[in-house]
């Protein structure tokens, strides 16, 4: 005989609903932790927008000189005015065209130089990890010599010798940075091979290319995005840091490093030349920053934790 | 045989950004002294939950113990563990009531010998000054079956294979002689030979230490070799209760059925496919209206829709949740 | 331990010849050193008459060895603009970027490991999203502008601190903080992502399982745990600050490594060059291998070769 037991618990403890306010906060939640990452994209935005348009925004040519308005200060200063909003240098070139101009240099040299290094650094890397054996202990040793060496100073050796040119600054961050993109598709590749994930590409009869084109290389463009992100801003500094030392392009290129090293020379009577392009670098750096965070949370493989 | 643990209507939600999961809904049961009580179940069944929230070992935030007594008796008497403050609890965490998990390498401290990570629940526990944990940790090595245990104390978890590694862990269980070990799949990610090496550790030591064993899985298999009694949860509730025999001989649940009737079996005459459950575990998420095995239940009908069915007495200290009384054939006359 | 030391010494020399082979070709990679390190106007005998005299008519390899076996007897070169030996000048500066690297990441330390513990365990609290911010800016600010405008403000205008040079303690402030800005920031980020990561490892909550004081539990295992990518980008970090500090050493007309670098460039001085280079790297190496050595006592498994 069967006997009923009573539970002791009233119907409310199972009855929790989901009211339309949790539905509603929550979607904000999920919004307020993409902010980040729709601002850095926008500060990004805005500095490729000003770059490609520069000839239709800045109200100045870069290079005019203008000696009778020579170290003017910004407009809000009693001798300022709104016809060079920002001031200008000790040429009379107005500082705001410079500084718009000055974005297509960093970007050139942040574009092309990670593409440069993520190019030569996925092939080198992806042979080492897919090939593996002897040519993957030599790949591995240039990568590890190259990554121990102080790199600042190195690339100011290479500048110094090289010359003053926007292909040599280019061609050097391209080459010093690739390594760290090798590394890193390497490591990818070597997941892969592991997670027997290509075993059975290859058991089902894909050729090599086959594998590297459709199974490898969707997988790497996760991670290597997000490492393009950090090093193109790195490499947008680092242009900065070599122009203040006169190393990277032709003093007369309006570049935000040729800005910085005409700035320090002013400095304490004229402090504006040097103020503007610091701004600008540390506006493009903060919105790639926030653009890579969130790019490295979004492409974060589902191994770790969600992104709750 | 006296009564050491007695939970009562435990009830333990976690509130997610997603919504609130619904993860025990209402379980019961009891614990002999120097008991075996498996606790079978899906992956979300709710069943190491249920023994985390005993001792306070789920994350608070998300987590909260909405309802519930969980009775704990002792020779100093009995408490209430979920009413006990977070100290309280912690004397007793690796004191009386010992731990096994079943991962044994994520479980260890990759960095720790395996002889401090066993000192220092003595030295936290039992009040042993270094010299005095160190001999008892040898011994305890041995005790589990680790050869060399003098050398073997300053070696690190990498250096053990799966199997020792998860000896270490029992030592480190049994190390303070608690009333209780909970284990938690403790099995489950060993190899087949080892497993049965680990099962037989254990029905030694529950020899030797009158200990009681909470032993959670989802292996009915492995039950069958050390469990006195069985709970069945599924949805977070209780769904069947039984001696082990009777629940094999006799299962009256549709899901315990459906259970055994997916084990593979050696002493089967003819090949027989393997019948699996239809249907997939309930969304924790949705609150709890009707049987949550409704679903994917043969024997459903319109009364498994309405109420949640409470736990039934069917036979001598047996229990089975369902509306449906197999025997008959038809529903129960309740 | 003896072993992982061993080879990791191995492979710092074979890292170092990487180096001097580097730097050797470096020098010749426009195909002419001498043309590269003479001025502009000079004539064509008075280049070939440099060449004769630096030796870089006689075949590579023998240049090479020479180069080579010249390290290793101490002798890195002379200065083309002093005319004495390039190893003395760099010794000389050493100390003055060493004290300022070692301030650079003392303050790094300081500051950063701390706002990300407690960004680690609180993670959402005030504190956690100051330390975050402050991580962020460290590492968006292109430091040496920060220093020219610091300099500036402390400097110039509210005279607090001096603007250049060495001469009193007060004078590695500035400097030491913006060359350890960058270096703060990360560790921010660093130590609070590895403190939230171990503390959803398994053997944590075995830890609490045990009953363990949460005192034992932090300090024994979590902050142990955490210590391990710590100590390795510390390491890296400072053989950086080193090895990196010519912006702010010239911003701040620091009387170091880095600024002898610069002026070395300027006068076109390229053995001192060579030997600055040679010697720093060497000292990087070392700092990774030191680095390597502290990792592998804190992670059994590095040094048992996993």
């Amino acid at each position: 005989m069967a006997t009923k037991e009573k539970t002791q618990t009233a119907d409310s403890m199972l009855d929790v609903e989901q009211t339309f306010r949790d539905r509603l906060a929550y979607m904000g939640r999920f919004l307020w932790r993409d902010r980040s990452g729709v601002i850095g994209l926008l500060m990004f935005l805005i500095v490729v927008f000003a770059a490609v348009f520069a000839p239709l925004i800045a109200p100045f040519e870069p290079l005019e000189q203008n000696l009778r308005a020579a170290k003017m200060p910004p407009a809000w200063d009693a001798e300022g005015s709104w016809e060079h909003a920002l001031g200008t240098d000790n040429l009379g070139r107005d500082l705001l065209s410079r500084l718009i101009y000055g974005a297509r240099v960093s970007l050139t040299v942040g574009f092309f130089g990670v593409l440069i290094a993520a190019g030569l650094g996925m092939i080198f890397g992806a042979i080492a990890g897919y090939v593996g054996g002897r040519v993957d202990t030599f790949i591995m040793a240039v990568v590890n010599l190259v990554l121990s060496l102080p790199y600042l100073l190195f690339v100011v050796v290479i500048a110094s010798i090289l010359g003053r040119s926007l292909i040599n600054v280019i061609l050097i961050f391209g080459i010093t940075d690739a390594p760290i993109f090798a590394r890193v598709t390497r490591g990818e590749v070597l997941r892969m091979r592991e997670s027997g994930y290509v075993e059975s590409a290859i058991s089902a009869g894909a050729g090599t290319g086959r594998i590297i084109f459709d199974h490898i290389m969707p997988n790497l463009i996760g991670p290597l995005l997000t490492l393009a992100t950090f090093e193109m801003s790195r490499m947008i500094f680092y242009e900065a840091g070599l122009g203040f030392l006169g190393l990277s392009v032709p003093p007369s290129v309006p570049s935000w490093g040729n800005m910085l090293e005409a700035g320090r020379k002013y400095l304490t009577s004229y402090p504006w030349i040097a103020l503007w392009p610091g701004l600008a670098i540390m506006w493009t750096s903060l919105g790639m920053n926030l653009l890579g965070d969130w790019l490295r949370d979004v492409l974060d493989p589902r191994l770790r934790r969600a992104r709750r | 045989m006296s009564t050491i643990l007695e939970v009562k209507d435990l009830f333990t939600k976690f509130y997610t950004l997603d919504g609130v999961v619904n993860a025990v809904n209402g379980v019961s049961f009891d614990l002999q002294e120097g008991e075996t009580l498996a606790i079978v179940g899906e992956s979300g069944s709710g069943k190491s939950v249920t023994m985390m929230s005993l001792l306070g070992l789920i994350p608070m935030p998300p987590g909260k113990i909405e309802n519930g007594e969980a009775l704990f008796t002792t020779a100093e008497g009995t408490r209430d563990l979920l009413q006990m403050s977070v100290d309280e609890l912690r004397d007793i965490r690796g004191g009386q009531i010992g731990f096994v998990f079943q991962d044994p390498i994520s479980t260890l401290n990759p960095i720790l010998t395996i002889g401090e990570q066993i000192s220092e629940t003595l030295t936290r526990h039992m009040g042993m000054n270094k010299e005095e944990a160190r001999e008892r940790t040898v011994s305890l090595l041995g005790n589990v079956g680790i050869a060399d245990p003098e050398l073997r104390y300053k070696a690190y978890p990498f250096q053990f294979s799966g199997g020792m590694r998860q000896r270490v862990v029992i030592a480190i269980a049994i190390a303070c002689t608690p009333k209780i070990i909970i284990a938690d799949e403790p099995t489950t990610a060993l190899d087949v030979t080892v497993q049965a090496q680990i099962v037989d550790l254990f029905k030694r030591l529950r020899e030797d230490l009158g200990v009681a064993i909470i032993w959670i899985t989802h292996d009915l298999g492995v039950v069958a070799g050390i469990a006195d009694r069985v709970l069945v949860m599924y949805g977070g509730r209780p769904v069947e209760i039984a001696a082990v025999d009777e629940l094999y001989e006799n299962p009256q649940h549709p899901y315990t059925l459906g259970l055994l009737g997916a084990l593979p079996r050696l002493d089967s005459r003819e090949s027989r496919r393997l019948v699996s459950i239809r249907g997939a575990p309930p969304d924790l998420l949705l609150p709890l209206r009707h049987c949550p095995f409704a679903w994917r239940c043969d024997y459903a009908f319109d009364r498994c829709w309405e109420e949640i069915p409470p736990l039934f007495t069917v036979a001598v200290r047996h229990q089975s949740a369902c509306f449906y009384d197999l025997e008959k054939g038809g529903p129960r006359d309740v | 331990m003896q072993r992982y030391f061993l080879f990791k010494a191995g492979q710092s020399i074979l890292l170092l010849l990487g180096v001097l082979v580097l730097v050797f070709f470096l020098v010749r990679v426009t195909g002419d050193p001498a043309r590269l390190m003479m001025p502009r106007e000079a004539s064509a005998e008075a280049v070939e008459a440099f060449r004769e005299e630096m030796g870089y008519n006689r075949p590579l390899l023998v240049q090479f060895g020479d180069y080579f076996v010249g390290v290793l007897t101490g002798d890195f070169g002379r200065s083309l603009h002093f005319k004495s030996s390039a190893l003395d000048l760099v010794l000389q500066r050493l100390p003055a970027t060493v004290q300022l690297a070692a301030t650079a990441i003392l303050f790094a330390i300081i500051v950063g490991v701390p706002l990300g513990l407690v960004g680690g365990f609180n993670p959402g609290s005030v504190v956690d999203s100051v330390g975050r911010f402050l991580a962020l800016l460290g590492q968006s600010i292109p430091n040496f502008w920060l220093g020219l405008l610091l300099m500036l403000f402390f400097a110039v205008r509210l005279g607090w601190l001096p603007s250049f040079g060495r001469d009193e303690w007060r004078s590695v402030i500035l400097p030491a903080f913006v060359l350890g800005l960058p270096t703060m920031g990360q560790l921010v980020r660093l130590t609070r992502s590895a403190v939230l990561e171990v503390r959803g490892e398994d053997f944590v909550r075995t830890a609490k399982s045990k009953g363990l004081l949460p005192g034992t539990i932090y300090t024994k295992h979590v902050l142990r745990n955490v210590a391990i990518p710590l100590v390795s980008v510390i390491g890296v970090q400072f053989g950086y600050m080193l090895g990196g500090s010519i912006i702010i050493e010239t911003v701040f007309a620091w009387p170091g490594i880095g600024q002898l670098l610069e002026q070395a460039i300027g006068w076109r001085d390229y053995p001192l060059v060579m030997a600055i280079a040679v010697f720093t790297s060497l000292a990087v190496l070392g700092i990774n291998l030191l680095t390597d050595v502290a990792y592998a006592v804190i992670d059994p498994r590095i040094r048992y070769g996993h």
